[in-house]
């Protein structure tokens, strides 16, 4: 217990005395969790259109001012033909192309009906997607204007239609943020527990002094706690800076749930976190090793986890890798527990994985790791 | 002084098809120093990483300080002292903290430490770099301070792998002295070198060719034996036979 007591003093000497890092463990995840949401938003805005219009109608420019006025499209220009405004796409100057056919109002008065073309440049697909239903419906909603001008009185029953109100649960106003904050929160912690540790651990073995601890009696289990509880302490440490700084002061988000509960998962996943750490510094014999070989990873974990992309729309194999990562987890119970307020009962499975996850990496980084070759 | 602290026999470290370490047999008697000498590549710090408990040999048999090399590793390293090629202190430690740190974790107490400590600092003139950072000291200050580190517990035995490389001639006198200081209290000294003035600091020397001990004995009977005048012309004689390229 007493040479716990004094791996630890000279750890944590050593962290804060390293005047590079400390800006880079405490002061960098905050700094990414402010600019990081307001990139990571998936509301498509400032689609630009090109409009060709042949017919210069004051039904056609009623439409094209209703496009531009709902706020999602910027008009990148207005043109006589198709050639011209299609070489707007080329230059990547446009994004959708809306061709309103000559007699466009004279159709629409005289047989009731009229089409329209929308080229699409689908190189951002989401992008594409959403500007495309975005202006179906504003498309749509122009249509049943004009029809209720035509129709004076309910003489007849008008067409039956489905109108399908929906309403939002857990973020009522579809905040971007309240949806990303906590999921990068979470990868954050992953990210600094993740690369400390390894980092840490490898660098004594390039300098040497690992091997001055293993010719001394110091018990492997002492010397790992040692690397361990300190990053452990860090990592709590940046949550709460994050939880309490970012996501409540700046970004107004507050948990549902009950903030013990996310931190006793949280106190579980960063042991996992750490005891992956620990075993990429097994395998490793130098910091830029450790560097790459913990990158390659923990990309993988950040874009599998399902913080910018659903897992449920990923294909079989894909959905297997990310249940294979304990970030996975973790990111699903900052959601549930900070979004709709779960409790315990709701992510008992997700906690014993995090468990597991934690008995299993840390048992394997144990076992790797050896005094003597 | 007859009591052996180490005993090899056939002691063999393999990696493949190379032998770093071939059937190597010797003792080392308490309180004596003990030259272990060899061309890079011959195999020095792997015997002396076997020793230390550090790499499991391949075969053969080993006792440190009483204990099985095979069995006892953890034995071993509570009464040995360490100090290897590179430099192992923490640099980012200050001079105090580093005699603390490796203090502790050899379990003395805190009065011990605070006594030791004060003692080790005194004795090495290091009063007014006590708060200064290890890293910004000269080499030999660091290699002085590395040693006394190294027996700060009171080991019986201390493993010293080349440990004046890089230090002016007037540094490696003092280190000697320290040497000679540790010996005197009882400490077994284990040390290879590439000096030869420093082989005849030596209560006897054992020196290695391509894995093996080629020559054991005080540097004045091996002088004698290969009627050399000092102890350079005995290793080259030895050493140039060697088939292994330096590493």
């Amino acid at each position: 217990m007493r040479t716990l007591l004094f791996l630890l003093r000279k750890e944590f000497r050593q962290i804060f005395r390293n005047k590079s890092l400390l800006p880079m463990i405490f002061v960098a995840p905050l700094l990414q969790l402010l600019i990081l949401p307001l990139a990571a938003n998936y509301e498509v805005k400032n689609i630009n259109i090109a409009v060709v219009d042949h017919d210069h109608s004051s039904y056609s420019q009623r439409l094209v001012s209703k496009i531009t006025a709902s706020g999602y499209f910027r008009l990148a220009g207005y043109y006589n033909s198709y050639s011209e405004a299609f070489a707007l796409v080329e230059k990547d100057r446009a994004d959708l192309v809306l061709e309103i056919p000559a007699a466009f109002e004279r159709n629409l008065v005289r047989e009731g009906q009229q089409q329209l073309f929308v080229a699409v440049n689908a190189i951002n697909g989401a992008k594409a997607g959403l500007g495309a239903a975005y202006l179906g419906s504003i498309i749509r909603d122009f249509n049943a204007g004009v029809r209720m001008e035509w129709i004076q009185s309910p003489r007849f029953e008008p067409a039956p239609a489905i109108e399908v109100v929906s309403s939002n649960w857990y973020n009522p106003f579809m905040n971007y943020n309240f949806f990303m904050v906590p999921a990068i929160l979470a990868v954050l912690v992953t990210m600094i527990g993740g690369y400390m540790t390894a980092l840490n651990i490898v660098k004594e073995k390039e300098i040497g002094t690992i091997e001055q601890i293993n010719v001394s009696p110091v018990r492997k289990y002492h010397f790992i706690l040692g690397k361990l509880i300190p990053f452990w302490v860090i990592g709590m440490f940046i949550f709460t800076m994050g939880l309490g700084v970012i996501a409540w002061q700046v970004y107004g988000i507050t948990p549902q749930g009950s903030i013990l509960l996310l931190y006793g998962v949280l106190a579980v996943y960063l042991l996992a976190v750490l005891g992956f750490g620990l075993l990429i510094s097994t395998f490793c014999d130098t910091q830029q090793q450790a560097m790459s070989l913990a990158f390659f990873f923990i990309m993988i974990m950040m874009m599998m986890s399902g913080l910018f992309t659903p897992i449920d729309s990923m294909p079989d194999w894909a959905k297997a890798i990310a249940y294979l990562s304990p970030a996975t987890y973790f990111i699903e119970v900052m959601r549930m527990v900070v979004l709709k307020g779960s409790g315990f009962a709701d992510i008992k499975f997700h906690f014993l994985v995090i468990c597991l996850f934690a008995v299993v990496l840390n048992g394997w980084a144990v076992l790797n790791y050896r005094k003597t070759s | 002084m007859n009591e052996a602290t180490i005993s090899c026999n056939g002691l063999t470290k393999q990696f493949g098809d190379f032998k770093a370490v071939d059937h190597i047999t010797f003792e080392v008697k308490a309180g004596e120093i003990f030259g272990f000498l060899g061309a890079n590549g011959a195999g020095k710090t792997t015997a002396m990483r076997m020793l230390c408990g550090l790499s499991v040999p391949t075969s053969g048999q080993a006792r440190v300080a009483g204990f099985n090399v095979f069995k006892q590793a953890e034995e071993i390293k509570k009464n040995i002292g360490y100090m290897s090629q590179k430099f192992s202190l923490y640099e980012d430690l200050t001079v105090l903290e580093n005699i603390r740190f490796f203090g502790g974790i050899y379990g003395l107490s805190n009065k011990q430490l605070k006594e030791k400590s004060e003692d080790l600092i005194r004795q090495l003139g290091l009063q007014n770099v006590a708060g200064t950072l290890v890293g910004s000291l000269p080499l030999g200050w660091k290699q002085k301070l590395a040693f006394s580190v190294a027996v700060l517990h009171q080991p019986r035995i201390v493993f010293l792998d080349e440990p004046t490389g890089g230090v002016d001639p007037v540094t490696r006198r003092q280190f000697w002295d320290l040497i000679y200081d540790a010996a005197e209290r009882g400490v077994t000294i284990f040390v290879t070198t590439h000096y030869m003035d420093e082989a005849e600091y030596c209560n006897r020397v054992s020196i290695m060719v391509d894995g093996r001990i080629e020559a054991l004995d005080t540097p004045a009977n091996l002088k004698q034996q290969f009627s050399a005048g000092t102890m350079d012309e005995v290793f080259y004689q030895l050493a140039r036979g060697a088939q292994r390229k330096a590493d």
